[in-house]
């Protein structure tokens, strides 16, 4: 008998931990579908970014209105539309259609700029029907002035806001850039965070050599971005009591056994699901069933955080010792001193 | 009129025969904009950009000998010219202060960046209160620095055009004003032998907006005579430009023949067969002509009053018919079309903006396939019309289509064939407006992406065929690179309707797409097709006169 993929993640029963990760593979209804069809537990909708719609609406607005403050031939020089959507109607509509269409949990994701906008949005994604939502807390430090307990702090604030205002369960995707990454966890979790999502992956921008310009693009993840999120799944799971999300570099279902192993609830991916098309679930969960079958595990919930700090055989090794064990194999297979020396000539 | 009081002007008080002063917008002195564009000269590289793209010409750049700064005031900048062919000199570059509108074009195509910090550039917007004394000073001064004697200027170059006088300057035209720069680029390279017929239109508004107009006349004197008659019978209007200087040259001519001996006969001859192909040609006809006035001012005789009062139509002119694609496309097609079918020497300048622009965007047959406009607010449902090909089907018109942010040398090289082209010519240039809902900073660089994208391809149709054997169109842009919705995606005019109606829209942006690679793969082949077109004589003289069979009359 095959073992048993289900998983619970934010109270909610899924059939196994393959989930989409918020990307624009959600925009679309087809692919949506194609998604489920491949077996998909669950799926987090593309982020609705408040700070855009409110720029854009600026934008428009600008547009729409330069020249017109003059008394020309014209009065306005672009045609004024019906039913003309700048605010979070088309996410939101999109959002419910997605619901009527699909079977499986959809999971809706906010990124706001304003502690009001934050809590607006947020019901509004409740009342368009989403199972559970996703908080995408992008922020990234950079005033000198501002302390870390205080970066702490409008976290939190904003998780409570949310948590009071909303009913649905509530996820926290967060950045790993925290000097105590384990305690700001309980924190969140505490302030009402029904599960975390580890981690954000932040535009890392780049600097074009021809233009000298700052190229803000997302490049797609690799495998070798796993480590970050396995090792903080690991020391969470057992520590703090919550549902555990992993994303950024799940491309295999070795990288997603691996994330089950540390104490994941549920692997998202996004990148793998560009390159190698939605039907790639399908592999992973194949290669996932595979594994626990050869390895004589029941389901996933069985394997689940058998492998996590708190339950594997060498806990020391998730921490900093690590670095220094790692070093040691280093120098010890490429020792300098067995290295062949010229003779000098 | 300036002062709103034109009501209580009597008739009598108007010029008669309706011809205003020229050069008067620089009177008006808006001083609108809150930031202008201050020169570094330590990174310069002399490039000429900014004052090329300048809507207002605003920004102007002059090269002089050293011994013309002793007289600056203290905060005038310069810098050495670097120019191998003529070492020694010191150019600088001079921001108009009170007629700039602060657009930023020229900061946005400034290529010239710090080594220590990259947003600094060689010419910055910086706010006007700190710099407005000291710059109004330094224009004033560089007011009177002389433009160089355009003999020795290589007039068809970004450089050496931008070294000469504009003679189309600070007009009302929006900031960032997609159109001027091309009407100042032509000022400056024939400006002093131009006629504009001009079609109404933004273009009829910012250039003869009465009492003032920015069309102007250099330190001698010469500068463009313009005129705009109606909306739909501009081309039409131009071509009698054309006609009646070939006919009072035709006729100088005849005179000449008559005259021979008071003239003296070698001077008759020479101003006959003169070869007025070069500037310097240009100049020694000015000069032969000015001999010949002074030599027919005692004589009393019909024939040499006459010719004295034409003797000026023996100089080249160059007739340019100027208007939006509102008139080309559309309401001045079928005159437009008839001029080209005439075979004569007049250039045909469409500054194409793909919308009625001055009364509104109204859409036109220019307008793109998925644009908003009014008439078309559901995204216009079809491609544009392509009129660079309607002219080209005559074999023996000169079409160029250009995007001078996209390629500055490419514009200068169309606009110099078509003017050298003795027949007619039309030159289709991509006119940024602030009706695509752009930010008009980045008016210029944004024609880089409608390039890129394969929206709009830049080539040249030379029916010379000099360079290429028996290919006269020659394709100048390189194949498109980026799709054709990241270069929309930057225009409301594009991304409103996927605020409005999402599903047409996407099904628009993929016909736009489709659009661009099947026009790509149409011109990639024209370019390799030999055509021979006859029927024109040409005039290897390089005489400015059409082959105007009927009006040659033998001596």
């Amino acid at each position: 008998m095959s073992a048993d993929l289900r998983t619970r993640y934010l109270g909610m029963e899924l059939a196994n931990p393959v989930v989409p990760s918020a990307s624009t593979l959600s925009s679309r209804i087809d692919t949506l579908r194609r998604l489920q069809d491949a077996g998909a537990s669950a799926v987090v909708m593309q982020s609705l970014f408040e700070e855009q719609i409110e720029r854009e609406g600026l934008e428009i607005h600008l547009v729409l209105e330069r020249g017109t403050e003059s008394f020309a031939e014209a009065l306005t020089y672009l045609p004024e539309l019906e039913d003309y959507n700048i605010g979070p109607e088309a996410y939101l509509r999109h959002l419910e259609l997605t619901k009527r269409e699909l079977e499986i949990p959809v999971i809706g994701s906010l990124n706001g700029s304003s502690p009001g906008g934050w809590v607006r949005h947020a019901r509004l994604i409740e009342d368009a029907g989403a199972d559970a939502l996703e908080l995408n807390v992008y922020f990234v430090a950079a005033d000198p002035n501002l302390t870390s307990s205080e970066v702490e702090q409008l976290y939190i604030d904003l998780v409570a806001a949310v948590r009071s205002s909303v009913e649905i369960p509530l996820a926290v995707k967060v950045g790993p850039f925290f000097s105590s990454m384990a305690n700001i966890a309980r924190r969140l979790v505490e302030a009402g965070a029904d599960g975390l999502v580890l981690f954000n992956r932040f535009l890392q921008p780049d600097i074009d050599l021809a233009t000298l310009d700052v190229d803000p693009t997302l490049h797609l993840s690799t495998s070798e971005e796993l480590r970050l999120p396995l090792r903080w799944v690991a020391i969470l799971r057992g520590r703090v009591d919550t549902s555990l999300a992993a994303t950024t570099g799940v491309h295999t279902w070795e990288d997603a056994v691996k994330l089950i192993l540390a104490g994941a609830d549920v692997t998202m991916m996004a990148s793998a699901l560009f390159k190698h098309g939605p039907e790639h679930v399908t592999t992973v969960l194949d290669g996932i069933r595979t594994w626990l079958d050869e390895h004589e595990y029941e389901s996933v919930e069985q394997a689940k955080g058998s492998v996590s700090q708190a339950a594997c055989a060498d806990p020391v090794a998730f921490e900093r010792s690590n670095y220094m064990r790692a070093v040691v194999n280093y120098t010890s297979v490429y020792d300098w001193r067995a290295a062949p020396i010229e003779p000098r000539t | 009129m300036i002062a709103g009081q034109g009501d209580l002007l009597p008739v009598s008080a108007l010029p008669v025969g309706g011809a205003f002063p020229t050069g008067t917008a620089k009177w008006e002195k808006r001083s609108i904009a809150h930031e202008i564009p201050i020169w570094d000269p330590f990174i310069c590289i002399d490039c000429a950009k900014c004052s090329l793209v300048c809507p207002h010409a605003a920004i102007l750049m002059k090269v002089f000998e050293p011994i013309v700064a002793d007289q600056a005031p203290g905060s005038f900048q310069h810098k050495e010219w670097r120019d191998r062919e003529n070492p020694g000199l010191w150019m600088t570059i001079q921001v108009a202060p009170d007629d700039c509108t602060g657009c930023g074009v020229c900061v946005d195509v400034c290529p010239a960046k710090s080594k220590e910090e990259v947003r600094h550039r060689s010419i910055n917007m910086e706010p006007k209160a700190e710099h407005l004394e000291a710059e109004r000073a330094n224009f004033a001064f560089f007011q009177g620095i002389a433009p160089p004697d355009k003999r020795d200027v290589k007039v068809a170059s970004i450089k050496g055009s931008q070294m000469l006088e504009p003679l189309f300057e600070f007009s009302g035209a929006c900031a960032g004003c997609g159109e001027t720069p091309y009407l100042k680029l032509l000022s400056q390279m024939f400006g002093d032998r131009i006629l504009i017929a001009n079609a109404t239109g933004c273009s009829s508004i910012y250039g003869g907006n009465l009492p003032t107009t920015p069309w102007s006349v250099g330190r001698d004197g010469r500068g463009p005579a313009w005129s705009n008659s109606l909306f739909e019978d501009n081309a039409e209007f131009g071509l009698g430009m054309r006609l009646a200087i070939d006919h009072q040259a035709a006729h100088a001519r005849e005179l000449l023949t008559e005259l021979a001996s008071e003239a003296g006969p070698d001077l008759a001859d020479e101003l006959r067969s003169a070869d007025q192909s070069t500037e310097a040609g240009i100049h020694d006809q000015r000069k032969r002509v000015a001999d010949l006035k002074r030599r027919l001012e005692p004589l009393e005789s019909y024939a040499a009053r006459e010719l004295l009062s034409l003797a000026d139509a023996l100089v080249r002119k160059s007739v340019w018919i100027v208007g939006g694609d509102g008139w080309a496309y559309d309401i001045g097609f079928g005159g437009l079309d008839h001029v080209l079918a005439t075979g004569r020497d007049v250039n045909i300048l469409v500054l194409d903006t793909q919308v009625y622009s001055n009364t509104g965007g109204q859409a036109s047959k220019a307008t793109p396939r998925g644009a908003v406009a009014k008439f078309a607010t559901g995204g216009k449902a079809v491609g544009r019309k392509d009129l660079g090909m309607i002219a080209a089907a005559y074999g023996n018109v000169y079409v160029g289509q250009v995007a001078m942010g996209a390629d500055n040398a490419q514009t200068v090289k169309a606009l110099a064939e078509a003017e050298s082209w003795h027949g007619p010519s039309v030159v289709i240039a991509y006119s940024t407006c602030i009706e695509h809902g752009i930010d008009m900073s980045t008016s210029m660089t944004h024609q880089g992406d409608a390039v890129k994208s394969g929206f709009w391809p830049l080539y040249r149709y030379d029916p010379r065929h000099e360079k290429d054997g028996d290919r006269p169109f020659q394709l100048d842009s390189r194949r498109p690179s980026m799709p054709v919705r990241d270069f929309q995606a930057k225009e409301a005019r594009f991304a409103m309707l996927a605020r409005s109606r999402p599903r047409e829209h996407a099904e628009l942006q993929r016909l736009a797409q489709a659009d661009a690679e099947e026009r790509w793969h149409f011109y990639e082949q024209l370019a390799g097709v030999e055509r021979h077109p006859p029927g024109h004589l040409e005039d290897h003289e390089g005489r400015a006169e059409p082959p105007a069979e009927e009006e040659e009359v033998e001596p």
